[in-house]
C-alpha cells in the first residue's frame, strides 16, 4: 500500500502525523518538520516519512513567505526594485544589490566607474564573511552546540554590520548599489575602519577552528553524512561552496571574471568527499581567501567618482533586449534574468535564487541518515527563505 | 564557444525536420537564443548536454515569459495609374490580424566541464489557454525539477514527463497562474496602502449580506 492511500488523522492544523503500513518497513511514520521549527532557518516544512528513525522520504514544502517578488518587480521602475532586492537573501543585501545592478548595466550597456568596482568587490567579500560566518555559527546549533558557537560567530558579523550601517545607513537592508555604481562614498575613516577587520579577521578564525574544526562530535555528526556525488550536484545545478564542496571546480568569479575579479590573487578551495563536513570546512577555506581578495582590494582601491555620469537612476528606460546576469553569490550563483519592452518597467523579471534550487537534491542527500543528520544537512546548504519562497 | 547559428545549423544538421531558429536579441547584451520545436526539444537538449563540443551540463535558470495575444497592423500601399496621365494614386489599406498569444520558457544553459555559456533555449506553447503543454526537460537537467514546478505554479505551463508537477510556492487549491500578465487578482485581495474606504467597499460587495443590513462587515 503507498503512503498516499492512507486517509490522514484528522486535526485542525491538518495531517501533521500519521502511521502508514507498508508491506516490507512495517510501521511507517509520515512527519512534518516545520514550518515553525528553529532547525529549518525560517518558514520551511519538510514532510519526511520514517522507517524508525530512518528517513525513507522527504519532500520539502515551500511558499509560507512567497509574495510574489518578481510579480512586484514587474509592476514597478527598474530602480524600485533595487531596495526589494535586500529582502531576498537578507543576510546578503550587498550582493543580491550588485547582481541587480549588474544584469541592469548589462542590458542597458552601462559603465561602472573603478572606485565603484573596488568598493563592490570589498562589499561582496564582507558579505562573504559575514554569511559563513553565520553558517558555521548556525550548522554548530543544529548539531547541538546550543548557543555559545552562534554568539562567537554573531559577534563578528555585527562588526562586518557597523561597516555597512557607517557606509548605507542601514545594517541589513542595504539598498546601496546604483546602475552606474554605488549610493554614496565611504565615509573618512572606513576604508581604515574595514583594514582593520580585515587585519583582524584571520585571528577570530584562527580560534573558531581551534575550538570547532577537530571538536570530535562535530566530526562524528558531519562527515560522512548527506555525501554528494558531483556528477549528481552539476546535474542538479548546485551551486556556490555546496558544489565546490562536492569537488567540483567551479567559481563565478573565475569563470566570468565579471567586476574587477580577474585583477585579484586568491584560490578556489575544493572539497574532496562532498560530505556536510566538506560543506564546513569549505567555507572556513573560502573566508580565508575572502580576507586575502580583501586586503588586495582595500590595498589598491583608487580615488575618484562612484557613480558614472552617464548613468541615469529616474526616468530610466533601457532599450529592448534581456539579459541573463549572475554573479557568485556567498549561497552560490545568483543571477537574474530581465526583458525590456523599452518601458520604465521590465516586462520580465526574474531571479535565480541559488538557495531554492541548491534545495532539489535535500531528500537524495537525506534518505537513509536519521532526523537529527536532516537537520545538519539542511543547515549545511545554507538556505534564507525569503529567497527560496520569494 | 560556438555561435547560435553554428549550435542551430548542428542541431538541424543532426535532427533534420527539427524546427529550430535563432532568436535575435538586439540588447547590448546580445545574447542570441535559440527557439525549439516542442517535438524533439528533449532529443535537441540532451545532444546538447552531451556533444563534445558544447557538453552544456549545467542547466541554470528556467523560468516563464508570458507574451499576450497582440493585434499587429499591416499598412499595405496600393498604387493605381491615373487615368488621366497624372501622378499614381496611393491609397493605403489597414489590416489588423491578431497574432496569438504564447507562454514561453527559457532555459539558460552553461558547461562547468568546459566553463562557457550560456546558451538560451526557449520552448513555446501553442497558445495560452488549451494548448499549454511543453516536454519536460527534468530528466535531462535535474535542476529543472523545482523551477520547472515553479513555471508551472506561477504561468501554468503544463510540463509532459515531469515527475512530480505540482504547485510549489502557492497553495494546491489556489486557482490561476499569478504571473501570467492578464492575471487579476481576487475581489477580497488587499494590499497595504489600500485606503479604509475603498477595503470596506469592496468588502460589502465580497460579503453582500453583511453589507445589505448596513452592519460593518
Amino acid at each position: 500500500m503507498s503512503v498516499s492511500d492512507n486517509p490522514p488523522l484528522e486535526s485542525p492544523a491538518g495531517p501533521l502525523v500519521r502511521s502508514v503500513r507498508d508491506d516490507f518497513h512495517g510501521d511507517l511514520l509520515e512527519v512534518s518538520m516545520g514550518p515553525h521549527h528553529p532547525s529549518t532557518h525560517g518558514v520551511f516544512r519538510m514532510v519526511v516519512t520514517l522507517d524508525g528513525e530512518t528517513i525513507a522520504k522527504l519532500k520539502p514544502v515551500f511558499g509560507y513567505l512567497h509574495r510574489n517578488h518578481e510579480k512586484i518587480g514587474e509592476n514597478t521602475s527598474y530602480l524600485g526594485s533595487m531596495p526589494y532586492t535586500d529582502r531576498l537573501d537578507y543576510l546578503c543585501s550587498m550582493t543580491n544589490n550588485w547582481a541587480y545592478a549588474l544584469a541592469v548595466e548589462r542590458l542597458s550597456g552601462q559603465a561602472v566607474p573603478e572606485r565603484a568596482e573596488y568598493l563592490r568587490i570589498i562589499l561582496a567579500e564582507l558579505t562573504r564573511l559575514l554569511n559563513h560566518t553565520c553558517l558555521a555559527g548556525f550548522l554548530l546549533q543544529d548539531s547541538g552546540a546550543s548557543g555559545t558557537p552562534l554568539m562567537y560567530a554573531f559577534r563578528e558579523r555585527e562588526k562586518i554590520l557597523d561597516l555597512f550601517e557607517a557606509l548605507s545607513g542601514s545594517r541589513m537592508m542595504c539598498n546601496y548599489q546604483r546602475f552606474g555604481g554605488c549610493r554614496a562614498d565611504a565615509p573618512p575613516g572606513w576604508l581604515d575602519a574595514a583594514r582593520a577587520l580585515a587585519g583582524g579577521f584571520g585571528r577570530f578564525l584562527d580560534e573558531y577552528e581551534e575550538l570547532i574544526t577537530g571538536n570530535e562530535i562535530l566530526m562524528a555528526r558531519t562527515q560522512g553524512v548527506g555525501r554528494l556525488p558531483a556528477a549528481l550536484a552539476v546535474s542538479a545545478g548546485v551551486t556556490g561552496p555546496m558544489l565546490r564542496a562536492a569537488g567540483v571546480d567551479y567559481d563565478v568569479r573565475k569563470v566570468d571574471g565579471y567586476g574587477l575579479y580577474p585583477r585579484f590573487n586568491f584560490r578556489v578551495p575544493l572539497g574532496a568527499h562532498g560530505d556536510t563536513y566538506d560543506r564546513y570546512m569549505i567555507r572556513i577555506l573560502e573566508m580565508r581567501e575572502s580576507i586575502k581578495i580583501l586586503q588586495q582590494a582595500l590595498r589598491d582601491i583608487p580615488d575618484g567618482p562612484i557613480m558614472d555620469p552617464k548613468a541615469r537612476l529616474r526616468g530610466f528606460r533601457p532599450k529592448q533586449g534581456e539579459v541573463y546576469s549572475r554573479i557568485e553569490g556567498p549561497k552560490g550563483e545568483i543571477g537574474f534574468y530581465l526583458i525590456s519592452d523599452g518601458g520604465p518597467n521590465p516586462y520580465r523579471y526574474r531571479v535565480r535564487p541559488p538557495s531554492f534550487i541548491n534545495l532539489t537534491l535535500l531528500e537524495d542527500l537525506c534518505l537513509g541518515h536519521t532526523v537529527a543528520d536532516a537537520v545538519v544537512i539542511l543547515g549545511s546548504i545554507d538556505i534564507v527563505l525569503g529567497e527560496v519562497d520569494r | 564557444m560556438e555561435s547560435p547559428e553554428q549550435i542551430r545549423d548542428r542541431v538541424l544538421a543532426r535532427f533534420p525536420g527539427a524546427p529550430a531558429a535563432v532568436v535575435s536579441n538586439p540588447g547590448p547584451a546580445a545574447q542570441h537564443s535559440l527557439l525549439l520545436g516542442a517535438e524533439h526539444a528533449r532529443a535537441v537538449a540532451e545532444f546538447l548536454r552531451d556533444d563534445p563540443l558544447l557538453r552544456l551540463d549545467f542547466c541554470s535558470n528556467v523560468t516563464g515569459v508570458d507574451w499576450l495575444d497582440r493585434e499587429l497592423v499591416e499598412t499595405s500601399r496600393v498604387s493605381t495609374p491615373d487615368p488621366a496621365g497624372g501622378p499614381p494614386r496611393v491609397t493605403e489599406a489597414k489590416t489588423r490580424r491578431l497574432q496569438a498569444g504564447y507562454l514561453e520558457v527559457v532555459y539558460h544553459l552553461y558547461s562547468v566541464a568546459l566553463k562557457h555559456g550560456p546558451v538560451v533555449l526557449r520552448l513555446r506553447t501553442a497558445n495560452r489557454t488549451d494548448s499549454v503543454e511543453l516536454p519536460s526537460l527534468t530528466p535531462v537537467w535535474r535542476s529543472c525539477e523545482f523551477q520547472e514546478r515553479e513555471v508551472f505554479d506561477l504561468y501554468g505551463v503544463v510540463f509532459r514527463g515531469h515527475p512530480d508537477l505540482r504547485r510549489i510556492l502557492m497553495w494546491d487549491g489556489f486557482k490561476d497562474h499569478p504571473m501570467r500578465k492578464d492575471y487579476a487578482e481576487p475581489d477580497d485581495y488587499e494590499w497595504e496602502p489600500t485606503p479604509h474606504a475603498e477595503v470596506m467597499a469592496k468588502a460589502r460587495r465580497h460579503y453582500p449580506a453583511a453589507g445589505a443590513g448596513g452592519a460593518e462587515p
